[in-house]
């Protein structure tokens, strides 16, 4: 069972990451962390495949996704007892036709590009409660679904600010399991409060996002009675270059130094030569980073705890357009190393 | 937290990246000025067949043809990466706009998706030029009944 | 040296808006439908004519050209059939560049398809 401190879920006998994928675009294959993936798309619009909507290929990209996490757990579809999961499309209709082609059980989640982590906090809660023997939690982002949607046509020229950040076409996927089976285990998972500074510049994403950032690390470290130096590292989701520079101001601030902190925006591309501005961004890019470098560092020992911290900015067009500022969320999944690790 | 939406603001100024505007306005003079430029060779040449009123509506109409096939294999879009206001501002924006959503969303249906949305970036430039042409019309009536 | 000044006059009205979009919070599309009201504002007030005579295409081809088009229209169109031409001036005179644009833009879509700019 688990522990209920603040906002934070302990869990005493951790559930674990069995298994997880990730998959990246063309970009993203051309990035750091290239030769990590599961699987680079170089065509994600999946034309050979005869697909004819940015909708349906962001779907098809997480159902790659999904085939090689469960090929790598051993599992068949049907295997699956629940499965989290969400996107940045509107009614999350890319996830609902990955759960219409997979079949099993099925909540749909919207926390923006803080869904990867919400998902695992989710997944890890109903795995360590019992409730859950095989949970898959994923999602994904496409640039190109995500383009039209909140921005222009894709062939429309305009020019990007400095601080804006590219949506990641990618996706990642995590098969949680109760304690005892083999995997990264979750150590405590803390559920965000959404954030709001009045910041209303869509360009500028990493700054809407980075109050809730901080807010959800404090809100991690009082209740587990740690501080950053307790981690080998602290990883936001996608505040990108302009977010994490002021993430390490404020928590300063909070009489709290930030000096092993990694950002997924900052990781999943090489900003001086991929022209993606501040960094990435989207629901995929944290997913992708998680299974393609963090949880591989923990699965091997060279990391030993890491506080994985997703973040989401929460407007819709429509609340842009209106004049609205940008809710911001954040939640933190606390991940150690498997015990064989733990102590070599 | 120690923060408040006054302090965070200021904060948030200070720490984004200005755009660099020496080098953006380099491109968008340079673009800018190049498409007026061929704007302006394609007006001579149709000013030996035709009349003015008649050689500049061909010019913008060669433009507009021009814009809308350098956006079919994304050309435009990549020029604009970097030109900015300098592919903006010319008539051959508008018709990127145009083609782009017709485009883009053309998978919506022709009616549906293409035909309803193809003005949707360049809607409401036709919207408040006819507005105010129209107002100055009205104006212009009244001033010379009254001369 | 009707081409320089098409070239400089063109390039300085795009700088213009560049740094709008740099300076302010203004979106492309505020600023564009502002150049439009802009041109016609300048037209009817009589600052634009001169600009046109001088520069040409460096004038035209700018949207504050096409708010100066339909100005002129409407005031030729008043001229001729009253007020009714207040109504039908602006995009008479508009009306090349607009049908282009959605004929070229569908003929656009009819043979290529959105693609991915990464």
């Amino acid at each position: 069972m688990s522990i209920r401190r603040r906002d934070t879920l302990l869990f005493p006998d951790p559930p674990v990451i069995a298994a997880w994928a990730a998959v990246g675009g063309k970009k993203e294959g051309e990035g750091p962390l290239a030769s990590a993936f599961d699987e680079r798309i170089p065509d994600a619009g999946f034309a050979a495949e005869g697909c004819r909507s940015w909708e349906q290929a962001e779907s098809l990209l997480q159902q790659r996704c999904i085939r090689r996490c469960l090929r790598k757990a051993g599992l068949r579809p049907q295997d699956v007892t629940l499965a989290f999961a969400g996107d940045l499309q509107a009614q999350c209709a890319a996830s609902n036709y990955t759960l219409r082609a997979l079949g099993v059980p099925f909540a749909g989640v919207y926390g923006a590009c803080s869904t990867m982590a919400e998902t695992l906090c989710l997944g890890a809660a109903f795995a360590a409660a019992g409730y859950s023997e095989r949970t898959l939690a994923f999602t994904s982002s496409h640039f190109c679904a995500a383009e039209r949607q909140f921005r222009t046509p894709l062939l429309y020229g305009g020019k990007r600010t400095p601080t804006a950040q590219w949506t990641a076409t990618a996706a990642g996927a995590c098969l949680l399991r109760p304690a005892g089976s083999a995997g990264v285990p979750v150590a405590a998972v803390t559920f965000g409060r959404v954030q709001d500074y009045a910041v209303r510049d869509i360009n500028n994403m990493g700054a809407a996002m980075m109050p809730a950032a901080a807010a959800t690390l404090l809100a991690h470290f009082g209740a587990c009675g740690s501080g950053p130096e307790d981690y080998d590292a602290v990883i936001t989701g996608d505040l990108g270059a302009v977010g994490s520079e002021l993430l390490y101001t404020q928590l300063r601030r909070e009489g709290c130094e930030l000096a092993n902190h990694l950002d997924c925006g900052c990781l999943l591309y090489d900003r001086d030569e991929q022209p993606v501005q501040a960094g990435g961004s989207g629901a995929g890019c944290s997913a992708a980073v998680l299974g393609a470098y963090i949880l591989p560092q923990l699965q091997s020992g060279r990391w030993r705890r890491v506080l994985f911290v997703a973040t989401g900015a929460l407007m819709s067009r429509a609340t842009i357009l209106q004049g609205e500022s940008i809710p911001g969320i954040a939640h933190a999944v606390e991940l150690i190393a498997p015990k064989g690790e733990r102590e070599g | 937290m120690k923060l408040d939406p006054k302090r965070y603001d200021r904060m948030v100024r200070l720490f984004s990246p200005p755009s660099r505007l020496g080098a953006d306005c380099l491109w968008a003079f340079l673009v800018g000025g190049g498409i007026c430029l061929l704007g302006e060779v394609l007006r001579c040449r149709y000013l030996r067949i035709a009349p003015a009123e008649t050689a500049g509506a061909l010019t913008s109409i060669t433009l507009i043809g021009l814009a809308a096939a350098a956006t079919l294999p994304g050309w435009y879009q990549k020029l604009a990466a970097h030109a900015g206001a300098g592919t903006l501002v010319p008539i051959t924006g508008f018709s990127n706009s145009v083609a782009s959503a017709a485009m883009e969303f053309k998978s919506e249906g022709w009616v549906t998706g293409a035909g309803a949305q193809i003005f949707s970036i360049a809607g409401p430039v036709i919207t408040y030029g006819t507005l105010a042409s129209w107002v100055w019309g009205v104006l212009y009536w009244v001033m010379n009944r009254g001369g | 040296m009707n081409y320089l000044w098409a070239f400089v006059v063109g390039g300085a009205l795009c700088v213009a808006g560049q740094l709008l979009v740099d300076l302010t919070s203004l979106t492309p599309a505020r600023i564009l439908t502002g150049y439009v009201v802009a041109g016609v504002v300048l037209s009817a007030t009589g600052l634009y004519g001169p600009l046109a005579e001088l520069a040409g295409a460096g004038a035209s081809v700018p949207l504050l050209g096409f708010g100066h088009l339909l100005a002129q229209g409407v005031q030729k169109a008043v001229a001729e059939q009253g007020l009714l031409g207040a109504f039908t001036g602006g995009l008479t005179a508009a009306s090349g560049g607009i049908a282009a644009s959605l004929v070229f833009g569908v003929l656009a879509a009819l043979f290529g398809k959105s693609r991915d700019q990464s």
